[in-house]
């Protein structure tokens, strides 16, 4: 037997590993030209309580709303008023103004760490929007657009940075894994991807509990690689459970690019038919687009119809975190060749075209989002700024590992506040 | 310190008409008072539902509580223990079933990492009150797949509470107390001593739970209070320390061979009875810790060294550990790999000598 084999062995082709490539590297030309990027308009809207199959071919489709024109095209166009629109062109803009702040205290030593969301604001902001108020937000760490869409205060989320004494989760968290319950935003983990089967579980039990709340996570597209995106549709598809996974594909994580999760076979909506549940691929860089799905796909899961998978698709414009040099792994031309243009300029650049906003209006705008934002920095400022003292005290440490102290946190605790006295006498 | 007996809770032994049960049953009547107490509650796990279990825990409870209280799942830990966490999240006490210890791992980012740490990094705006029930330990010819005991990877989480009853009176008590409690629980059943408490002779007939003092099962709602341990048997010769199955194999060691010997049964392992086994340690001087996990870095290292550090001045002898081998847990082997009477009653006669 195992000599049969060895001289069949002879005349096989020898097995090759593919290990996936970007196209672009620092230094390359970049060609966008690959990327289908079809007519705004032209993909068709099933009704939210269609069998899931229906959706197949807009898992591998792209749904846009705004076209070159500036003007909303086809049955997506989900016909928002202009003061909402320049809601949500204001809160992106927001986003931005508060991730330009924020980095900066980051390089001014203010906080250890930050991560921008620079041209992925529409998937947080615009796709919150979609969403009710009760709905329960499952994020990752680059979904700072939904708090600032639910009118969540900057100055917390600048404590929670600075992780200062007026920190509501006590300077226990890195920065930006904001905890927000009074607005349905559950606490971020650094772990990748744990939100989603917590979603589905949330959005089961609502339903055990024939409420109406539902549940939207989010994820980035290299995390969906993870077993735990696995297993969340898996139960969410068993159980019918009012879910939302948006996989918001920004290209990159960290220095991988989305090929490393999959994506040169297929796209991460399509994902979505093979659990049997209905999937969208969205231009992650239209803000009506994104709403507009995100809002099909809830009024899908409030009305039983079960969960939805939906890809936005969208480009990382900067770094990964303050910790990241993209320079050192892709080309710095992506950012300007990237086809989909800019999310807060499309939605601007609308709203002119609607006779709903001007150039200087936008100025403005941004002038009073900028101060604003340092506004509430320097606020945040007087409560403390990160290994400057003003932080909760030691005691707090030990709480909150179980609802009552054991006796081991007890002697813990009082062995930090002894050697605090040694260590900083003053 | 705690004891088995009336002083321990009110609505105990004393007052509710008690009969024999066998681990199985009180635990199956702990989750029914539960399902029945309190809308929150849910059961979930693999075959748990229509089947009720592969060891039939739940059984019947599906039929009598409908089926989106109690459900069966997806093959995927991940995903059971995932979904408890978002459960509890929203409000739900969810008692999802890891059909053998053994398969935990795959959920373990989700209970270390999620479950454990949800209260301190949310501050306690999101907690995750979820009881994990898993059948752990060998002496079933499970192999190494069904038979691990991976308690002390648990206690050395930040967040979690450890739990193993060695009594179908405990596993009831401690299964309602921890379903109640607010903190995420890790409740490990000794599947050994599901049916009768065993001493460690595996070529002796099994005995059934009936007649046994721990068989008492009261009807009704009681709770023992997860942290407190209780004293087996009292005796002045030397302390030891087990849990689950363990404290029936060092009750029988010393039985069999007249050691006076006090056995705390921990109960918890997380919170500990700290009290309890300083206490019992500063009377006797002397120290045996048994169980039957692998030895290198398993709890009794731990109690070893709390021992250690809070008892040296009252000690006349070594700390001693009777373990499983760092092993897997061979199939046909099992009993030369179980930390049995001749393994304990050697330690015993080294402490006794010392
Ligand atoms: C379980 C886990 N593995 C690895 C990491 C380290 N890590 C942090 S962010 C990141 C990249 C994630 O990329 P993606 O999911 O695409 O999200 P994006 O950053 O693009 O928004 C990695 C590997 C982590 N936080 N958690």
């Amino acid at each position: 037997m195992a000599k049969v084999d060895a001289e069949a062995g002879g005349n096989r082709p020898r097995l090759s590993l593919h290990v996936p490539e970007p196209r672009f590297r620092p230094g390359d030309t970049v060609d966008f030209a690959h990327l289908q990027v079809p007519e705004a308009g032209a993909q068709p809207r099933p009704d939210e309580a269609c069998p899931a199959a229906e959706t197949n071919p807009l898992c591998t489709d792209l749904i846009r709303v705004l076209g070159s024109d500036n003007q909303a095209h086809g049955p997506w166009n989900p016909n928002l008023t202009p003061d909402k629109l320049r809601l949500i062109l204001r809160q992106m803009a927001l986003v931005r103004a508060f991730d330009a702040r924020m980095y900066r205290a980051q390089r001014q030593g203010k906080t250890s760490f930050y991560l921008k969301c620079v041209g992925e604001e529409a998937t947080s902001v615009a796709a919150t929007h979609g969403l009710d108020f009760e709905d329960m937000i499952f994020p990752s760490y680059r979904q700072q657009g939904c708090l600032i869409a639910r009118d969540y205060p900057l100055l917390e989320m600048v404590n929670q940075i600075y992780s200062n004494r007026a920190d509501k989760l006590k300077g226990r968290q890195l920065p930006i894994l904001y905890s927000a319950r009074s607005v349905n935003f559950f606490t971020i983990s650094g772990n990748l991807a744990t939100q989603l089967p917590q979603a589905t579980g949330f959005a089961m039990a609502s339903a055990i509990k024939g409420d109406s709340r539902i549940a939207a996570a989010w994820v980035g597209e290299g995390s969906t690689a993870e077993g735990d995106f696995h297993s969340a549709l898996t139960f969410a598809a068993v159980y019918n459970a009012p879910a939302i996974f948006n996989v918001v594909n920004n290209q990159w994580a960290i220095s991988s690019f989305s090929g490393f999760a999959g994506s040169e076979r297929t796209s991460f909506a399509a994902r979505a038919i093979g659990y049997g549940i209905a999937g969208l691929r969205v231009d992650g860089n239209d803000p009506l687009a994104v709403y507009a799905a995100e809002r099909w796909a809830a009024d899908r899961a409030r009305s039983n119809n079960g969960p939805t998978l939906i890809e936005f698709f969208t480009y990382r414009a900067e770094g990964h975190s303050t910790s990241d040099d993209p320079t050192v792994y892709r080309s710095a031309e992506e950012r300007e060749e990237w086809p989909l243009g800019d999310p807060i300029a499309r939605l601007r650049d609308h709203l002119i075209a609607l006779g709903e906003w001007s150039e200087d209006q936008h100025a403005e705008m941004d002038r009073e989002l900028a101060e604003e934002v340092l506004r509430t920095t320097k606020e945040a400022e007087k409560n403390g700024i990160l290994g400057h003292g003003l932080h909760h005290p030691f005691h707090t440490m030990f709480e909150d590992v179980f609802e009552e102290l054991p006796w081991n946190l007890r002697e813990q605790s009082e062995q930090a506040i002894r050697e605090r006295k040694i260590k900083w006498p003053d | 310190m705690a004891r088995l007996d009336a002083d321990e809770d009110p609505v105990s032994l004393s007052e509710a008409p008690a009969r024999d049960l066998n681990m199985i049953e009180a635990i199956n009547e702990a989750l029914g008072i539960m399902l029945e107490r309190d809308p929150d509650v849910i059961l979930m796990g693999e075959d748990i539902g229509f089947f009720g279990g592969v060891f039939r825990a739940t059984a019947g409870l599906q039929q009598k509580y409908g089926k989106t209280r109690v459900f069966d799942t997806p093959i995927s830990e991940c995903g059971i223990i995932g979904v408890a966490v978002g459960m509890g999240a929203y409000g739900l006490r969810p008692v999802p079933e890891i059909q053998f210890a053994d398969y935990i791992y795959p959920g373990l980012d989700q209970l270390i990492s999620e479950a454990a740490r949800l209260r301190y990094r949310s501050a306690a705006e999101f907690i995750a009150p979820l009881t994990v029930r898993s059948p752990f330990g060998g002496g079933i010819f499970g192999g190494q797949t069904h038979s691990q005991s991976p308690e002390a990877l648990f206690t050395h989480v930040a967040g979690l509470k450890t739990v193993v009853p060695s009594t179908p009176h405990d596993a009831k008590g401690l299964l309602i107390a921890a379903i109640e409690d607010n903190d995420p629980v890790i409740f490990f059943e000794p599947k050994r001593i599901y049916n009768g408490p065993f001493d460690g002779y595996y070529d002796r007939p099994t005995k059934p739970w009936k007649g046994h003092p721990g068989a008492k099962v009261p009807e009704g709602y009681y709770t023992i209070p997860l942290g407190k341990a209780r004293v087996a048997r009292e005796g002045e010769a030397l302390t030891i320390l087990a849990y689950g199955t363990m404290v029936h194999v060092a009750e029988g060691v010393c039985r069999e061979k007249g050691v006076d010997a006090e056995i705390i049964d921990l109960r918890t392992l997380v919170p500990l009875d700290i009290e309890a086994v300083e206490n019992s340690v500063r009377k006797t001087g002397r120290c045996l810790i048994a169980h039957e996990a692998t030895r290198t870095s398993g709890f009794g290292a731990e109690l070893s060294a709390l021992v250690t550090e809070r008892c040296f001045y009252h000690l006349e002898a070594p700390v001693e550990r009777v373990t499983g081998f760092d092993t897997p847990y061979p199939h046909s082997l099992e009993w030369a790999y179980f930390p049995g009477p001749v393994r304990m009653g050697e330690a015993i006669d080294k402490i006794l000598e010392a």
